[in-house]
């Protein structure tokens, strides 16, 4: 199950990084919750996010939007994963706490550590047998975001 | 001999409110008298929410310019605010963002201030021993930080250091006054705090608020979903003093509209696949889809049909600042209603389908205008006032901040 699930943030996180975004929907479930939060927000048990969407039509919205209708400059992101804690259900579910660390490069060079924090996920098999996002908490460490938080972490 | 880095052009400013030279953005002597001058003025700054002190001894740090603020709520009930340094050797007297307390002890020689920032113990006041000590002539009562004015308005928590001048509501205007109103007429609850730090001077971003023009022409999502059109009902506020403004955008009339044909921002093969999301849940008695007020320098109230927030202006340096984001909703939303804020959330913050681009285009006029001190801005859609407006093809509420930072600025 480890290896199965580092696999899955692993193949997430190169959908990103690479620029295929549209593939990155489908590592979740048609009923997910996907939603980008901080420590802060997270602890205090605040409800909103800096990005949230509550069906996988949602998360190809937020790509179609990049593509098609916002302005923001060219510039991509590379994840560093950190190994997944994984706990088990004995329903087949699972739930997954992994550290990330996204640095942001943009067009003209200039690179920041741009967010690090832990995804507080919930993975369960689909109909083919695969891992699945049905939740994905993406908990930044800090409040403060350096321009735009345009590409999802 | 060296030359003056940048010589502020003092008689450059060319006459009326519809050029805006570029150093006002750039130059570090304008921040410097902002800070005195605005920031430490005789206006209002917005300070938190009342909802954020419910109790005794509840407080928050926050800041007005460069000057970091303590709120908090008194013995007596009153909210009270004073500034967040030490008497003694200037140190930060609260270092949290906010939390419950008796009283506040600066960290660095236990000088102790009650709930309303009177210094009320000073450690080894008497010396050891007999030996040591403040002399006898030293008086707590003598010694303090600054202290704010106060006043709540609808939930919303103002100061400001000067200690007499016009009331919050005067400050503000009625007709904008009525606008907030509108918003705040029940008990709100924080819903999500973030932070977006912008790579501009502040008021290209209180510009960019007051801009009803740029809306639909720099927003695809806008434009494309009818939710601010220049060709919608609504129009623009503008208080006398040019201290607050309000823009209202009605519901959009169905049928054609061709006014935006062939524009980057009329998007019509930009589809949904979730539509869920702009099924606006009705939160007021009337059709405004989109009302934004601002109160100067660093105020906005957002409503975005069910997206409600406060955004708090800090400038941080001459070309970056940070934003401050508080979402809200009601006290009382039904289920229904808070799922649909939490999906339209997606519209404003940093990563707002609208708002990320207002984060980044402030950074473009400031690189833009790099080498530009000699040259100006062009602020004359819809002519050479500041007055209220019933569209919003106009720059008019620009030109209202310009007058109010001028007044406080005497430039």
């Amino acid at each position: 199950m480890l290896m199965e699930i580092a696999a899955l943030n692993g193949a997430c996180a190169s959908a990103i990084d690479s620029g295929r975004l549209e593939d990155w929907p489908e590592f979740f479930l048609d009923q997910c919750l996907y939603k980008v939060t901080t420590a802060d927000n997270y602890e205090k048990g605040y409800q909103a996010g800096l990005i949230y969407a509550d069906s996988k039509a949602m998360l190809g919205d937020r790509i179609s939007a990049l593509r098609e209708a916002n302005i923001y400059e060219r510039q991509r992101y590379r994840h560093i994963l950190g190994m997944p804690l994984i706990v088990g259900a004995p329903d087949g579910t699972a739930t997954a706490e992994t550290s990330f660390l996204v640095v942001r490069t943009m067009r003209d060079g200039q690179m920041i550590v741009f967010a690090a924090g832990v995804y507080l996920d919930k993975l369960q098999r689909n109909d083919a047998g695969a891992w699945r996002y049905s939740e994905r908490i993406v908990v930044c460490d800090s409040q403060r975001f350096d321009t735009l938080l345009a590409i999802p972490l | 001999m060296d030359q003056p880095v940048h010589e502020r052009p003092s008689d450059a400013w060319p006459a009326g409110l519809t050029r805006v030279p570029y150093w006002v953005y750039r130059d570090a002597e304008v921040a410097r008298d902002e800070q005195s001058r605005i920031f430490e003025g005789p206006g209002w700054h917005y300070l938190c929410l009342e909802v954020e002190l419910p109790e005794i001894g509840d407080y928050r740090t926050t800041m007005i310019g460069a000057m970091s603020v303590v709120v908090a709520r008194a013995e007596d009930g009153q909210i009270v605010a004073f500034e967040n340094r030490c008497a003694h050797r200037g140190a930060l007297i609260c270092l949290e963002d906010g939390g419950k307390s008796k009283d506040f002890q600066c960290v660095y020689h236990a000088w102790r201030y009650d709930l309303r920032g009177n210094l009320t113990s000073v450690a080894f006041r008497r010396g050891v021993n007999g030996q040591g000590g403040m002399p006898d002539d030293f008086k707590l009562e003598h010694h303090g930080p600054r202290k704010l004015r106060t006043a709540v308005l609808c939930g919303l928590v103002f100061g400001t250091l000067a200690q007499d001048g016009p009331d919050i509501e005067t400050y503000i205007g009625p007709e904008v006054l009525d606008r907030i109103r509108r918003v705040l007429h029940k008990k709100v609850e924080v819903i999500g705090r973030f932070t977006q730090q912008l790579p501009n001077n502040w008021k290209l971003y209180m510009e960019n608020v007051r801009d009803t023009y740029h809306a639909s022409l720099l927003h695809t999502f806008f434009t494309t979903f009818r939710i601010t059109r220049l060709s919608q009902g609504g129009g623009v506020l503008v208080g006398d003093n040019g201290v607050a403004h309000a823009s209202t955008t009605l519901a959009a009339v169905k049928g054609p509209d061709d006014s935006y044909a062939g524009m980057r921002s009329d998007n019509q093969g930009f589809q949904l696949q979730d539509p869920t999301f702009m099924n606006a849940v009705a939160d007021f008695n009337d059709n405004i889809n989109l009302q934004i007020v601002s109160v100067f320098p660093g105020f906005i109230l957002q409503q975005i049909h069910n997206a409600l927030a406060v955004r708090q202006i800090v400038p941080r340096g001459v070309d970056s600042m940070d934003l401050h984001w508080t979402y809200l909703g009601f006290a009382d939303d039904t289920p229904d209603l808070r799922a649909m804020r939490l999906k339209q959330g997606n519209l404003a913050g940093p990563a707002g389908f609208v708002s990320m681009e207002d984060g980044a285009v402030g950074g473009f006029v400031q690189r833009g205008i790099a080498a530009a001190d000699g040259e100006a801005a062009i602020v004359e859609m819809g002519g050479s006032g500041a007055e209220s407006a019933g569209t919003r093809a106009t720059e008019a509420s620009v030109r209202g901040f310009w007058k109010a930072w001028r007044a406080r600025m005497g430039i």
